[in-house]
């Protein structure tokens, strides 16, 4: 076998995997590779071989696993701490997961376009009233999200310079210490909020309520209404949820929530530009939108490096992952395998994207993907229509990329239309 | 064939609502269920995608015997 080489790597495209990735998929499906802290594990990079893996109970996400891997510095004192949802196994992992499953069900989400739709629309007509050129990720990319998830979830938009930096933080700091700090004062806003939410929902919060005076004058406290609201009410109250958990469960929320998106809207909307057959494709045929964005997901693979670590000896490809290997599944890799996709290094809107890792595989699949598609959707179709003549202010290999240690994405996007 | 959903390893991911929607559809909670007379699959070609796109392996077909 070839020599362990480094991940995660730096894209050199913005679109495709990293070029240092290219001799791994050539050895075959599972390889073995580098990190920062020189210790080594599995990446897989078959299509097959990892839909097997994330769907296999003896494969763990739990971070706080002193095998669990970490793929840079920033993770050191991620074990301090549990992480709701994608950082638990089952059981606990099905509990919390099954709180939310109605808030994400396709039904809700299809109710939520319009509202998703109006958002999208003031945001364009904000940016046409102000007129060319622009920044997208800061005036469009990341407020649509931003926007429909503190709407959804009940926290205040008007507090997004905060939180969106504390995730900033969380996501992109060089240190630990960075990171956990970012993580305690979300957690402390977040923590705040429920308190609020509790009182205002007149149960739960102990018995020194009504003593206190203030559940009379509950308007001063209120807070946007939403699912954290509902899970006071419901989840709190029963002792499906404690305290703790509810703000764990609204943290992952909120910086999922925002983060990624904005990151695809983004990605997808420069991809698009730096390939014009394509969007000519697409703007000839809006019908095209679902696929291009089912295309768009696979291509660009924003969450690359799914993180695991085996609990028992696992036999894959002829190959032995040992008890306490650290295993990193490649979305970018896995959603190019040729096996699946013809061409795979070529974006094609009309492909039928199925069956792609981008929302992950397994109980811990995305639990927004059905929101992402509807506002990824929506967002880059009215973005084109509105903005027909739409293209990037500076040249492309300008566009500074967010470093291959966390979701890719740019960091801005200058563009311009019209005579601007 | 007869379509099966183990709604207690349903994550509500909705997978199969996406790739074939004549056949399944979520209850009000978000959980997978299919929709009145699909349960023989009703011929749709797209049931078997949807089974390899289920994330959790929670739907099963049975074929009938001596199909």
């Amino acid at each position: 076998m070839a020599q362990a080489i480094p991940f995660p790597q730096d894209r050199t495209c913005p679109y495709h995997p990293p070029t240092g990735y290219r001799p791994l998929s050539a050895e075959g499906p599972l390889n073995r590779v580098t990190l920062y802290d020189d210790t080594e594990a599995w990446l897989v990079t078959g299509h097959a071989e990892a839909q097997a893996l994330l769907t296999d109970p003896r494969l763990s996400a739990d971070r706080q696993n002193p095998a669990f891997p970490l793929i840079a510095r920033r993770f050191e004192l991620s074990r301090r701490e549990p992480l709701a949802l994608l950082g638990v196994d089952d059981p606990l992992h099905n509990k919390q997961r099954r709180t939310l499953i109605p808030t994400f069900g396709v039904k809700r989400v299809a109710a939520m376009r319009p509202r998703i739709q109006r958002v999208v629309d003031e945001l364009l007509d904000a940016l046409v009233a102000q007129g060319p050129p622009a920044e997208l990720v800061a005036s469009f990319a990341l407020p649509v999200p931003s926007i429909v998830i503190c709407e959804l979830l009940g926290v205040p938009y008007a507090d997004h310079d905060f939180f969106e930096e504390a995730s900033r933080r969380i996501l992109r700091s060089a240190t630990a210490e960075e990171t956990d700090a970012g993580r305690r004062e979300l957690m402390d806003y977040l923590g705040d909020l429920v308190d609020r939410k509790t009182k205002t929902a007149g149960g739960g919060a102990g018995h020194g309520d009504l003593a206190d005076g203030r559940a009379a004058a509950p308007a001063a406290d209120a807070t946007p209404e939403g699912v954290l609201d509902e899970l006071v009410r419901d989840r709190l109250s029963d002792g499906t949820l404690d305290r703790d958990e509810l703000v764990r469960l609204a943290l992952i929320l909120l910086v999922a929530g925002h983060e990624t998106t904005a990151n695809m809207i983004s990605l997808g909307t420069f991809t698009l530009l730096e390939h014009p057959d394509q969007l000519r494709a697409l703007r000839a045929d809006p019908e095209l939108t679902r696929d291009a964005v089912e295309e768009l997901l696979r291509f660009l693979s924003i969450a690359d490096g799914l993180v695991r670590v085996a609990t028992e000896d696992i036999e894959v490809a002829g190959q032995t992952i040992r008890a306490d290997d650290g295993v990193i599944l490649s979305a970018a890799a896995v959603n190019r395998d040729t096996t699946v996709y013809p061409d795979a290094d070529d974006l094609d809107v009309r492909r039928n994207a199925r069956h792609h890792l981008a929302f992950g595989f397994g109980i811990h699949q995305c639990l927004g993907q059905n929101l992402a598609r509807a506002e990824l959707e929506i967002a880059l179709h009215s973005l084109l229509t509105r903005l027909p003549d739409l293209r990037l202010a500076v040249p492309a290999q300008e566009i500074r990329m967010k470093p291959g240690d966390t979701i890719q994405g740019l960091i801005e996007l200058p563009v311009t239309w019209g005579r601007g | 064939m007869r379509v099966t959903i183990d709604t207690g390893v349903c994550i509500g991911a909705g997978q199969c609502v996406l790739t074939a929607p004549k056949v399944f559809t979520q209850d009000d909670d978000g959980f997978s269920e299919l929709l009145p007379g699909c349960e023989d699959g009703a011929g749709d070609p797209m049931v078997r995608e949807a089974v390899r796109a289920c994330p959790v392996r929670a739907i099963t077909l049975e074929e009938d015997q001596g199909a």
